[in-house]
């Protein structure tokens, strides 16, 4: 059986258990007078003898899902006929692929060489081998697992813990998914950075000042050694992040204080939301208006004033990324500046200081911190953020200061790499795993400090 | 009392300057509000102005006579002919008496380029739709080439862009106007059909429905998940170490850069455990690991706001304390959550970045119908579409983008009146 065909059968079998043994505890109870004499409820029976059917079979059937192909390769790839064995890694995979098509009929018959048709045919017998085995299996198991649940069912069992004990550790595990994800993302990042190293120093990587990353197909091919110096790429990051900070930090801070400390309810009540549009509208709607709108209107501009600006000018795409922000920058001061205690300003106010002196000298002082950690977070997200650039900055990697010239960032260099099919152990590719690794270093630390910042601020004034 | 005054003075000339300094400061503030609307507003036009036409076609009024011998068929059951037929010829030669006096190859291929190359099936549908006009004479509405679309919208606006245009197709598209027969209409191609590399032929459905497909999978594993681990870490967390260490993963989480999760996708899902690419399935495991983080923190949130008298009084009434979260407190806390999971899935619809890296971004011309069906997304769509160089595209992506905000607006609002109206004061 295929795998929704056997999910959905564990799913019947699992409703079946329910009914069932939810019938039995009841017609256990009635001859005693009633389910109070039951420990537990009797769905609670039910529930004990549906979550042993299901769920160690669930389980063994994901084990298979995960394996089941991996294991099958690797069987039919020993038992290849010697002639075909593989030297390496890319000719491995073609063979795979190739047995694999002839088995699954995508490439006909005729005129292949006999070792494959064998492994194909071998594969093939694997396959249903592992089907039935597999459905055998988790029946078997699914049984076993109601049959021991049906074995425990006594009036004094006491099912309400038992079940309440599975479920303790189901939602343990929901919340364990945030780890796996951490893992997942350090180990990912990691394993193919290390490899990458392997064949580009570290050293190189980090301060190297040149970035081209094509690397020769053949040998003999002219200007394509490939440089993976990575200095120009966090130049053009830094110098995208700081426009769009130039235009964020002041315009998100002025107006959450105005929104705070100035405005009447009306105002806020409509610009507060207003301004969280800028929030919800997805990065590709921003790169599609900073590349079409943006970028030729300050080249124009610049063209009648005698400058030259490029058409993919770090300037287009900071100055969008920057109006993106102006939210993000904004709500969170807003949080740290209402969170400032009332009596503060009162004090302030009753000593003769105007409004805004008491903001500029009381409360954006107190409010400092959580301001400051708002803006490392609003850093993270420029750095990070991916598609404004992709649209609107070059892809060549230039090394300069000038945000009128095009530049090239991290995360445009990661797309542009791994867009595209692509030999996955190329240090071409690689690269972008290693550029991966760095963005997601600096980004947690970034977060992990102003997180920290924001937090202990907060308990200050709790 | 010399001093007093003194001060008096001083305090009284510095007054003027510190309440010019007052207005200038609240000037300051204004001006960074207005600037803020001022991008809302701009951005809002620019889309608009630029896609509105999209949702018109331009068409061309033409007397197709569907005549066997010229498609090369007789049997209109048989596939083989229909496959083989000359469809092309039905358009062109109706085009060709329509202005019998063009001569020469050239002019004779400018004329055939008033119309898509996807004319000739179009017509091919429509008598298979109505096989009783084999033979017969019809006026049909054929669609345009998009220059030419570009070209007549632009010379409708006043403004006429002709930079693809020759003369003689000016002249001819300025007699067909004098004679009616060609006009805009709805453009239900948009609607209906997956992406093309002709940008008349290009609809946004396969896009949408890929969007629709992706989302769904995103939902039906982040809710669950999300929604266990809050109530795991409000109700049932023993407070330790491990638990400060899942806190922190979360929060940590919420601020890492999308295309990180695009990173991992790409070697976990697809060459790891060798899910296949650009299918829904991969895209919206991706996009739940980044939604998680957001549904953790808004249902937590929730069940923090449901008051402890209740759980007190479900588990003075003898309710274990699993039977006071799921008959007590979850149904309390449900409008919250579900507007965290709005939320959460509007951030997921907006997202192009790591569905880049998990090969989202292929050229896909049929509408996917399953899971497992290779799919693009509405984001994607834009961006492939911002990428291609002919002029009409532009038009096609800020229509794109118009559907796209239009979800967004509509599952933000039904968040926001959610909250509202289910949301309970306590």
């Amino acid at each position: 059986m295929q795998a929704t065909d056997l999910l959905l059968s564990l799913i019947v079998l699992g409703l079946f258990s329910f009914y069932w043994s939810r019938g039995r505890s009841l017609a256990l109870a009635n001859p005693l007078g009633g389910i109070r004499n039951l420990h537990s409820l009797p769905s609670y029976y039910g529930l004990h003898a549906a979550l042993w059917c299901t769920l160690p079979a669930t389980f063994l059937l994901g084990i298979w899902l995960i394996f089941d192909e991996i294991v099958i390769n690797g069987m039919v790839m020993t038992d290849l006929s010697p002639e075909l064995i593989p030297s390496d890694n890319a000719s491995y995979n073609l063979i795979l692929n190739k047995v694999a098509n002839i088995a699954n009929g995508i490439l006909p018959r005729e005129d292949q060489p006999s070792g494959l048709l064998d492994a194909a045919d071998n594969m093939l017998s694997l396959n249903v081998v592992s089907q039935w085995s597999i459905t055998l299996l988790i029946i078997t198991l699914a049984m076993s697992g109601l049959a021991w649940s049906s074995h425990k069912l006594k009036v004094d069992f006491r099912a309400r813990p038992a079940v309440e004990r599975v479920m303790q550790n189901l939602l343990l595990a929901c919340a364990c998914v945030a780890i796996f994800t951490t893992l997942g993302i350090v180990f990912s990042v990691l394993f193919e950075s290390i490899q990458f190293f392997r064949s580009v120093p570290i050293y190189d990587f980090i301060f190297g000042l040149e970035w081209s990353p094509q690397t020769a197909i053949r040998e003999d091919q002219v200007g394509s050694s490939g440089s993976f110096g990575a200095i120009p790429l966090f130049v053009g990051t830094l110098l995208v992040s700081a426009v769009a900070m130039f235009i964020a930090v002041p315009i998100g801070l002025m107006s959450a204080i105005y929104l705070a400390e100035y405005a009447s309810d009306g105002v806020r009540t409509y610009a507060k939301p207003a301004l969280e549009v800028l929030a919800g509208i997805p990065t590709v709607v921003y790169g599609f208006f900073a590349a079409l709108t943006v970028a030729p209107f300050l080249r124009d501009l610049g063209a009648s004033v005698g400058l030259t600006i490029s058409s993919e000018s770090a300037l287009a795409a900071g100055g969008v990324m920057g109006i993106m922000i102006i939210p993000f920058i904004s709500s969170l001061a807003d949080d740290v500046i209402t969170a400032v205690p009332q009596s503060m300003r009162d004090g302030s106010l009753a000593m003769g200081a105007t409004q805004s002196e008491t903001i500029r000298k009381v409360v954006i002082p107190a409010a400092l911190p959580g301001i400051v950690g708002g803006i490392m977070l609003a850093i993270s997200r420029a750095i990070g953020e991916t598609m404004i650039v992709v649209m609107a900055a070059g892809l060549a990697a230039k090394l300069t200061a000038n945000p009128l010239e095009s530049v090239t960032t991290v995360t445009v260099q990661i797309v542009t790499l791994l867009t595209g099919d692509q030999e996955f152990d190329s240090p071409k590719t690689l690269a972008a795993f290693a550029l991966g690794l760095m963005l997601f270093t600096v980004t947690l630390l970034l977060n992990i400090f102003a997180l920290h910042i924001v937090k202990k601020y907060r308990e200050q004034y709790e | 009392m010399n001093n007093r005054s003194d001060t008096l003075s001083k305090i009284q000339h510095s007054l003027t300057r510190r309440n010019r300094a007052e207005a200038r400061f609240r000037w300051y503030g204004r001006c960074a509000i207005f600037i803020g609307l001022l991008a809302v507003a701009v951005l809002f036009f620019d889309i608009i102005s630029k896609g509105h036409g999209a949702f018109r076609a331009t068409y061309i009024n033409l007397d197709i006579h569907y005549d066997p011998e010229l498609i090369g068929i007789n049997n209109l059951a048989d596939n083989e002919q229909l496959s083989a037929g000359n469809w092309q010829a039905l358009s062109k030669t109706a085009l060709r008496n329509k202005f019998p006096d063009v001569s020469g190859r050239q002019d004779k291929r400018r004329l055939s380029k008033l119309l898509s190359n996807g004319a000739g099936f179009d017509l091919k549908d429509h008598l298979l739709a109505n096989p009783q006009l084999l033979g017969k004479k019809e006026s049909v509405w054929v669609l345009a080439d998009d220059d030419i679309d570009t070209y007549f919208k632009s010379w409708l606006d006043g403004d006429a862009y002709d930079a693809r245009m020759t003369a003689k197709q000016v002249q001819w598209i300025a007699q067909l106007h004098q004679e009616d027969l060609i006009t805009l209409k709805f453009n239900s191609n948009l609607f209906s059909r997956g992406d093309s590399r002709e940008p008349e032929q290009a609809g946004i459905r396969g896009a949408v429905m890929g969007s629709f497909l992706t989302l769904i999978m995103t939902l039906m594993l982040s809710f669950p998940i999300g929604v266990s681990a809050a109530i795991y870490l409000e109700e049932f967390a023993p407070k330790n170490r491990w638990t400060d260490f899942i806190e922190v993963n979360i929060n940590n989480l919420a601020a890492v850069p999308s295309i990180i999760f695009g990173l991992l996708g790409l070697a976990i899902f697809i060459n790891f455990f060798h899910v296949p690419r650009s299918v829904p399935i991969v895209g919206g495991l991706v996009l739940t690991l980044m939604t998680l983080p957001t549904i953790i923190i808004t249902s937590r949130a929730a069940i923090k706001s449901v008051p402890p008298s209740i759980r007190e009084a479900a588990l003075g009434m003898g309710a274990s304390k699993y039977q006071m979260v799921l008959h007590h407190v979850l149904p309390l806390a449900l409008p919250g959550m579900l507007t965290g999971a709005i939320i959460g899935m509007a951030q997921a619809l907006g997202e192009t970045a790591p569905l880049l890296m998990i090969g989202m971004v292929a050229f896909i011309v049929d509408i996917p119908n399953g899971f497992s069906d290779p799919a693009t997304v509405l984001p994607v769509q834009i961006f492939l579409w911002a990428d291609s160089p002919e002029r009409a595209f532009i038009e096609k992506t800020s229509a794109a983008i118009m559907v796209l905000l239009s979800f967004l607006i509509i599952m933000n609002t039904s968040a926001v009146w959610l909250r509202k109206r289910l949301e309970r004061r306590w």
